[in-house]
């Protein structure tokens, strides 16, 4: 029982409810940020939660195919170039809506997913991260020579995105608690995927590639699938974040945000869903706590890192199991 | 019409003839056994026969239709399984979850993003039927990394049971089994037979000269003899060749 209960991917019931309980105790403190952010009067820092509310989408759309695909993207960042771009292009002909957005972000998403996950994998290990880097790449350098859109400099956009034709989103606590409707529904999304007959499969290769083969399973159109579902998921949150900074710019998309979103996932607890999301606030509170306090943050950032890859290969899931499982 | 043929086999690694000018015929319903000392080429036959790896030449043939250069997955929704050497399993997953993803494989989609699998009573139920056979039924919710080594090959025999084969390659099932586990095992196989064709790569000499209906001997790559058991066992080649080894190993 303690086993099945330590273990948290297989889809066993105990390890199903452990993944919802944490998922639920987080969306309960999101929600009661705004409150305390009024009480502060600091509302600068309703931005910042809807900062780590759009990464811990795209980390746990990241989740979705690195913990329980093993395919280690290191150029997801293209999909949040895509969902913010997504946002100026179609602003910029007027298409304000976001669902619209949304749909275009998608899209894009799915086809590029589709072409570069089907060359990408037809490598595995260091290779797939090589080339999956590679290709993000290629998309950052398309956005920084797209000199209509300001190419390396960005695009300043000049509103927010609508709802079903409303300014709904003007104010940052609507869009606040938006982003946290997606981000929970993009949860019971992938919820259940991971225990469908799909999310088993998808699984399965990752534990066994051989066995999967000798029992059916061609692997490619399943890892294919998954990785297409991650790219458009993670753009989603691209959709986000350039509503959030009003701003859209190739930085998005640089190597150093897809190595960001694979911390966030590790530091997290891979193979959890929910230990993405909290990998994206601690990684994210992080970032700004220590930012704040010394101009060489990422040193000791990355120190954290080592230390809890030692300490807790789990991550922070691991963690809290331990800690549970000491108590008892 | 013999249900598996091979014609003129051949393989190698670099200069290493493992497996060399092989043909055999598997008629329906047989247990054709092949026994040979360690690295004679059997696991890598068998290989060559499930898919996971092309022969350099020769033809393989699976109800007259030529298999040869097809993946392995789509051999075994033709109904040709095989079992592993060395146990693969899916370690996180429990008995009855790596059985019933056998049974997905042959049973509708596995495009079906909603449905929670584990809810599947279709599955779980043909899934619990093969554990049932194979004597695993009562661990089925055991995470299978947990088991004994003695039930690792049982799950391993289950999963193949699980993709409704016709032809079933079994490459040492009872590797590292021993004792009273050994001889309900090969019961369980002997109430198999019939049922399925199979090809059995076996060490142990009782097992199979007690199960075989044809045995071939397969030394550096080749077989040097094949036929009915008792045959095999007196013909004075396979004696010094192999036989013989045996009892002084
Ligand atoms: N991928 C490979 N590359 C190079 N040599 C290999 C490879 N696989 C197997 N061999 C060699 O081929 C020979 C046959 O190996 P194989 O595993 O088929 O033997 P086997 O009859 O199954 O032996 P055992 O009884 O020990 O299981 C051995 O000498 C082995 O070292
Ligand atoms: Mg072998």
């Amino acid at each position: 029982m303690t086993d099945a209960a330590l273990t948290g991917t297989a889809g066993r019931p105990s390890a199903m409810s452990a993944r919802v309980q944490v998922a639920l105790v987080l969306f309960a403190l999101f929600a009661l940020f705004p409150p305390v952010v009024i009480a502060l009067d600091d509302p600068f820092l309703i931005l910042i939660g809807t900062r780590i509310l759009a990464y811990a989408i795209a980390a746990m759309a990241l989740d979705l195919i690195l913990g329980f695909g093993a395919m280690v993207s290191f150029g997801h960042a293209a999909y949040l170039g895509f969902g913010a771009y997504a946002v100026a292009v179609l602003s910029s002909f007027g298409i304000h809506d976001i669902a619209l957005q949304i749909l275009a972000a998608m899209a894009v998403s799915a086809l590029f997913a589709l072409v570069t996950g089907a060359i990408s994998l037809r490598t595995r290990g260091v290779y797939f991260i090589m080339i999956t880097l590679a290709f993000g790449q290629m998309a950052f350098f398309f956005f920084t020579s797209l000199s209509a859109y300001g190419g390396d400099d960005g695009y300043a956009l000049s509103q927010r995105s609508t709802l079903f034709g409303m300014d709904l989103l003007r104010s940052n606590t609507v869009f606040y608690y938006a982003t946290l409707g997606l981000l929970m529904g993009l949860f019971a999304l992938c919820h259940l995927i991971v225990r469908s007959r799909f999310g088993r499969v998808l699984t399965g290769l990752r534990e066994n590639r051989t066995r999967m083969q000798a029992i059916g399973f061609p692997p490619f159109r399943y890892q294919l699938t998954a990785f297409v579902i991650s790219g458009c998921l993670t753009s989603v949150a691209g959709v986000v974040l350039a509503n959030q900074a009003q701003f859209v710019s190739p930085a998005f998309m640089s190597w150093h945000r897809s190595g960001e979103l694979i911390v966030m996932v590790v530091l997290g607890g891979i193979g959890t869903l929910s230990g993405a999301i909290g990998g994206a606030v601690a990684a994210l509170l992080l970032e700004e706590f220590l930012g704040a306090v010394t101009e060489h943050w990422r040193l000791y950032f990355g120190i954290f890192l080592v230390l809890m890859v030692l300490f807790s290969p789990r991550g922070i899931t691991g963690l809290v199991q331990q800690i549970k499982g000491s108590r008892r | 019409m013999s249900r598996l043929q091979v014609t003129n086999l051949c393989k190698s690694f670099g200069a290493l003839k493992v497996t060399d000018d092989v043909s055999l015929d598997v008629a329906p319903g047989e247990l054709h056994a092949i026994i040979g000392p360690n690295g004679a080429g059997k696991t890598t036959l068998v290989a060559q026969l499930s898919g996971e790896m092309r022969p350099d030449s020769g033809r393989i043939t699976l109800d007259g239709r030529d298999i040869t250069r097809m993946p392995m997955p789509q051999r075994v929704r033709m109904g040709l399984a095989r079992s592993f050497q060395i146990t693969q399993i899916l370690p996180a997953f429990t008995v009855l979850e790596n059985v019933a993803l056998a049974v997905q494989a042959r049973r509708g989609s596995s495009f079906r993003f909603f449905a929670p699998a584990a809810e599947d009573t279709g599955l779980n139920g043909a899934a619990m039927a093969t554990l049932r056979e194979a004597g695993l039924d009562d661990r089925a919710g055991v995470r299978a990394s947990a088991l004994s080594h003695g039930e690792h090959r049982r799950l391993e025999l289950a999963i193949a049971l699980a993709t409704e084969p016709q032809v079933l390659l079994l490459d040492e099932p009872l590797a590292g089994v021993g004792g009273e586990e050994a001889d309900a095992f090969v019961a369980r196989l002997a109430a198999m037979k019939g049922r399925f064709t199979m090809l059995l790569i076996e060490h142990d000499m009782d097992a199979v000269f007690a199960l075989a209906d044809r045995v071939s001997v397969l030394v550096y790559g080749q077989i040097v003899a094949s036929g009915p058991p008792d045959e095999v066992r007196s013909d004075p080649a396979v004696r010094t060749a192999y036989l013989g080894e045996e009892e002084s190993a």
